[in-house]
């Protein structure tokens, strides 16, 4: 005899559908970066998602799973599609496949699969790619889009991909790259920042970066899509933009020559992918409600930070994968408080009934 | 909405936290037909166990001819409940049957085979008004009424509480927050007059001086009924509560209607209320008004494997085949068949099995509608889901978590047994991980693992009072025997110093103190 526990109906997306919304969600900024870095990207693109399925494939295989069921849920899809739309667009096709193989096998599988993993894998990838491999992982260029003059067509594209890379004397420097360079030599912002920050053209993604998170927009037309279809809470990415864009916005009302204004902050870099996307993601986010707040708060803080003072120019990844290593701590000190509890777990002392 | 003397703040607070879910209603085309009686089948089974607490004790033996109404099994405590004949028949005997259980476990019923004339005994009803609280209690009690919304804990006991201090408000529960049920619905819309007067019946009872009659706005009929009903009954007022599961909960149903939260492990009075079901409010209802005791219900027979989803009035004992087969049996293999509702209803494998004083559906579910043909469960991608979904603000994934590693104490640490099975965390789990399934496991193990301590700490008291006594024993009889021995001594010494004495007598006088060394050997040896 079958005994089965209530309850006996469903409600839920399965897992499949959810990860089904998110690349619908990803697909007009993708294919706006697409059409921008033209063929190369797609090429990159292919393989980066090609070397997360194989890599997944191959760990589930190992442990001695059947490999369809991993596969089916989406997960290792959106990794490396994740991963692919935060690398240079013209990036050799190496830096895909280490990547990706990278997020599936050390970053995913190491831990124990699909939802135990500490960091995220997309973002932990990017940053041991950005570590390992500098010169190729800050390879820019300005929009090439397809069919323009001087765009590789498919065929030309596949030298650059699979072959020497990019060629000389392409590359650009991404906004914050340039003013960087700019303030280490003294520039104030009022001069470096002229002709180069157009919130419009910024937004709309027609400057250097990567393949797919310079369509700002679109990723957080995106974004809202996924708030709205209850695929991802309002909390983070709220939390995330607001944690940059304070603190910037103080900053640059202070010292408007040094700081970057907020809405730079919030169109340039990888920040629309990173609050929508990336620090959404379930497994390596809090689970509760005010942990939510303090994560995105924090990655954008964190983020602001780096950018700021940090090293390097952008700092998306950093951030979250910093936040990311706080999760479970946020989440044990971040309890919602129990019905008919208080908040350090003692029983309500019962109210005098009112009198009549 | 809410109460009308709802704080701002708490209604604010509303707005932010949204806990629970939306589980799709499909409460038509039940809840559109008019409740039908059921005819009486040929046997009815009547378990003893319909309520919590003690089985009922059996008055009646085989062969014996009881008539509608007579009580055949009396209540065996404080915490028990009567059962009555539900029609004129002869008892066939008392035999082990299954019983509504998801263990598919048997218990004793006793077996009425009805003789079709359905004559009863005389009833005699009785002015409310007129009655003492205690009485109302008394004869609620003796009507075998209990819980019809499904907890089936005998309602006299909740009427009783009322004796000690005034419970100032009642609410009943017309929630019915379970999808496919409708009978609450039909009851308050055919039999609104009976649920209001229940109401204030239950007042009396409590001491109480304001009703609260909660219905979700997905019946807006029921809610026009009532209010109809209530009209001129300053303090019964009907309140529209939010479409959402689970709003029948009593503790949700009072913080939402009052504000005020029960405390954990706590029960309602504890906040001045007491709740109801509105089944039970009309069931007290006949009981006081016109001394029926509680034989019948309203059941929603539903699913989508059923050709015809309707409310019938039944008798206790029916078997639940006869209900399927009034609606026009079923259309398809049912791949679930559930008794109460697909939340928190129990799974059954045959209609073979009694409708109970609490059963309030009999649903036979279809492989789309519960949901099989989803993928099976899946790891848990930490969604946070079940989270936002807790009613009661827990977190299902760490508790399951913690579970299925064996650290139940952990579990508990997180708020287990604060757990109300509502089942939401599971119903909203994209991996479909059975979430209550886990809970309730854990639960049991942890009453089996209290009792087992129970049994051990008896255990050990009994061994430490026997080695106790023993020791005792050991102990005094040493005692009488060092006593013995003492004795012994002191009159070895005595005999020796008298015989020193007369030898001293005999000889010379010398200042050696041979008697006084004797005595001091003799006192020292008891120890």
């Amino acid at each position: 005899m079958n005994i089965v526990s209530s309850p006996h109906a469903h409600g839920a997306r399965p897992v499949g559908q959810v990860m089904l919304l998110v690349m619908l969600a990803l697909l007009p900024a993708t294919l706006a970066g697409f059409w921008r870095f033209g063929w190369p990207a797609v090429y990159l693109w292919l393989v980066t998602v090609l070397a997360c399925v194989f890599a997944e494939a191959l760990c589930v295989r190992l442990a001695d799973r059947p490999a369809r069921p991993a596969l089916a849920d989406g997960s290792a899809v959106l990794t490396g599609w994740l991963l692919a739309l935060s690398l240079p667009p013209w990036a050799p096709w190496w830096i895909g496949a280490v990547g990706g193989a990278f997020a599936m096998v050390v970053c995913k599988h190491a831990f124990g699969g699909l939802g135990q993993n500490l960091f995220n894998p997309a973002m932990a990838a990017r940053v041991m790619l950005l570590i390992s491999f500098p010169v190729q992982m800050t390879q820019w260029l300005a929009p090439l889009p397809l069919g323009s003059a001087g765009a590789p067509d498919a065929l030309a594209a596949l030298a650059i991909t699979f072959g020497g890379g990019m060629p000389d004397g392409m590359t650009s420097a991404s906004l914050l790259d340039h003013v960087r360079a700019e303030a280490s030599q003294g520039v104030p912002l009022s001069a470096s920042l002229t002709g180069q920050f157009d919130p419009l053209a910024l937004g709309a993604g027609d400057r250097a970066g990567s393949l797919g998170e310079t369509t700002a927009l679109l990723l957080a037309a995106g974004g809202i899509f996924l708030i709205f279809m209850r695929v991802i809470g309002l909390r983070i990415p709220l939390a995330f933009l607001l944690g940059i864009a304070l603190p910037a916005a103080l900053a640059h009302f202070v010292a408007p020559d040094r700081y970057l204004p907020p809405l730079a902050h919030l169109l340039a870099g990888g920040v629309m992918l990173g609050a929508f996307f990336i620090a959404t993601d379930y497994v390596t986010s809090p689970s509760t409600p005010l942990g939510q707040w303090l994560f995105g708060l924090g990655a954008g803080l964190l983020t602001w930070i780096i950018r700021t003072w940090g090293a390097y120019p952008e700092g998306v990844a950093f951030a979250i994968l910093l936040m990311n290593a706080a999760t479970p701590l946020i989440d044990h000190y971040t309890r919602p408080r129990i019905f008919g509890r208080t908040r350090d777990g003692r029983s309500l002392t019962p109210a005098a009934p009112k009198g009549n | 909405m809410g109460a009308p003397d709802t704080s701002l703040l708490v209604r604010l607070r509303r707005l932010v936290k949204r806990r629970g879910a939306h589980p799709d209603g499909r409460k038509h085309p039940a809840a559109d037909t008019e409740t039908t009686a059921l005819p009486l089948p040929a046997r009815l089974t009547l378990p003893l166990t319909q309520h919590i607490g003690a089985p009922a004790r059996p008055l009646v033996q085989a062969g014996e001819r009881v008539l509608r109404g007579q009580l055949l099994a009396e209540a065996a405590g404080p915490v028990s409940a009567p059962i009555h004949a539900p029609t004129s028949g002869t008892v066939r005997g008392i035999g082990e049957v299954q019983v509504p259980h998801p263990s598919g476990l048997t218990g004793p019923a006793i077996l009425l085979e009805s003789d079709g004339l359905d004559e009863a005994v005389d009833f005699s009803g009785a002015d409310p008004f007129t009655l003492d609280p205690a009485e109302i209690a008394r004869r609620v009690a003796a009507a075998g009424i209990v819980g019809m919304g499904g907890a089936t804990f005998p309602a006299a006991v909740k009427l009783a509480l009322g004796q000690r201090t005034p419970i100032p408000t009642l609410i009943l529960n017309g929630g019915e927050c379970e999808p496919y049920l409708s009978c609450d619905d039909r009851l308050m819309q055919e039999r609104a007059a009976a649920v209001i007067d229940g109401a204030r019946i239950i007042l009396r009872a409590i001491g109480g001086s304001r009703a609260l009659i909660g219905v979700e706005t997905n019946k807006p009929q029921a809610i026009a009924a009532l209010r109809a009903a209530a009209a001129g009954f300053d303090q019964v007022a009907v309140v529209p509560v939010p479409n959402r599961y689970p709003m029948g909960s009593e503790t949700q149903l009072i913080a939402w209607l009052t504000g005020l939260e029960v405390p954990s492990q706590g029960r309602s009075a504890d906040v001045g209320v007491v709740v109801h079901n509105v089944g039970t409010a009309a069931a007290i209802h006949r009981a006081i008004r016109h001394g029926e005791p509680l034989t019948r219900r309203i059941v929603t027979v539903a699913g989508g494997a059923l050709r015809t989803p309707r409310n019938l009035e039944v008798r206790i004992g029916t078997p639940a085949s006869a209900l399927v087969a009034f609606c026009g049996g079923l259309t398809e293999t049912p791949a679930r068949l559930v008794m109460g509702g697909p939340m928190m209803g129990m799974a059954v494998n045959t209609l073979e099995l009694p409708i109970i004083k609490g059963s309030g559906g009999v649903l036979a579910l279809t492989a789309a509608e519960i949901g099989a043909g989803q993928a099976e469960e899946g790891p848990c991608i930490r969604c946070a889901s079940c989270v936002g979904a807790c009613p009661i603000g827990l977190l299902p994934l760490e508790m399951a978590a913690r579970i299925r590693s064996g650290d139940l104490a952990a579990s508990v640490d997180l708020g287990l047994k604060d757990c109300i099975g509502c089942g939401t965390c599971s119903f909203v789990c994209p991996s479909k991980i059975p979430l209550v399934q886990y809970f309730n496991h854990a639960k049991g193990e942890l009453a089996a693992r209290e009792r087992n301590k129970m049994k051990q700490d008896a255990i050990r008291e009994l061994v430490d009072a026997r080695n106790a006594r023993m020791e005792r024993e050991a102990r005094e009889k040493a005692e009488a025997a060092a006593r013995r021995k003492a004795e012994r001594e002191r009159a070895k010494a005595e005999a020796a110093a008298k015989a020193a004495a007369e030898a001293t007598e005999a000889a010379a006088p010398t200042d050696t103190g041979a008697a006084p060394a004797a005595q001091a050997a003799s006192e020292e040896s008891p120890a």
